[in-house]
């Protein structure tokens, strides 16, 4: 039988207090869809890196996620500041994250590069001032 | 080896999930960047670090862990506590230093 299956959730930036709620949320459903093993565990590593970006640098941002039989599309778009340097930022290691950021064990440099690790297919799109948007794809 | 008999080697002190102890550790790991222990811990494995805060729950609720060990004497934030309970992780406490629990718990993982 064909699946497909949708949903979206809003994150707020700065809202450290949730942060991971929506991830949590996210593989439980995926999880209910059957999903398991090493693609659950990227896409949890994924939304959960994406997750943490909001909240640590944009303003708002919304996680969509769609499922077919063939693959998981989650698409990251956040109203921000954007990425100055996508390169830079895709460096391990390369962080802007503040005192209070890393005090909370964020701020490592190493998520963009993690969730490009955990795709099959990636893509930032980045405006200054306006936004970024993640594209990842991971096959199941 | 479960988290009770963990816990009765090291003389670690339960903070909550009580009920949860039974649980398989099959492997543990140390850290206390988010993102090192998002992407290399195990489901199953006991996760050793001081941060105390409550970002941490998600953290372990993501990756299954079969709990959470505070060392160097940390103990959980108010928040911290309840998502846990509520998440149903164990939290466990010792005065231990990472590096002492994490090798006294490897010893008893890999007698
Ligand atoms: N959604 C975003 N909006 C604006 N800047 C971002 C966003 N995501 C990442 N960045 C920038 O890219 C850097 C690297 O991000 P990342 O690899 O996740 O590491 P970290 O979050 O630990 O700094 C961040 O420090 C930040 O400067
Ligand atoms: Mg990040």
């Amino acid at each position: 039988m064909s699946q497909k299956c949708e949903f979206s959730f809003p994150v707020e930036g700065e809202n450290f207090d949730d942060a991971g709620k929506v991830s949590v949320e996210i593989k439980r459903l995926l999880k209910g869809l059957g999903i398991t093993g090493d693609i659950l565990r990227r896409t949890a590593i994924a939304t959960y890196e994406s997750e943490v970006n909001i909240i640590s640098y944009a303003w708002q941002g919304t996680i969509d996620v769609r499922v077919t039989d063939d693959n998981i599309l989650i698409n990251i778009q956040d109203s921000g500041p954007g990425i100055i340097d996508i390169e830079q930022a895709m460096q391990q290691g390369y962080s802007t994250a503040n005192d209070r950021i890393r005090e909370m064990g964020f701020g490592a440099g190493m998520g963009l590069f993690n969730i490009k690790n955990c795709s099959d297919g990636f893509e930032i799109l980045s405006e200054i001032n306006k936004g970024t948007l993640l594209k990842i794809l991971i096959n199941r | 080896m479960n988290l009770t008999l963990l816990a009765e080697k090291l003389n670690l002190k339960i903070r909550c999930g009580g009920d949860r102890l039974d649980r398989e550790v099959s492997g543990g790991y140390a850290g206390d960047l988010l993102s090192d222990v998002m992407a290399n811990s195990k489901e199953g494995d006991v996760w050793i670090t001081c941060q105390s805060h409550q970002n941490i729950v998600a953290v372990s609720v993501l990756k299954e862990h079969a709990g959470i060990i505070l060392v160097l004497g940390k103990e959980p934030d108010k928040n911290t506590l309840e998502k846990a309970s509520r998440e149903g992780i164990p939290l466990l406490v010792t005065e231990l230093s990472g590096f002492e629990a994490a090798g006294r718990i490897y010893n008893l993982l890999h007698p």
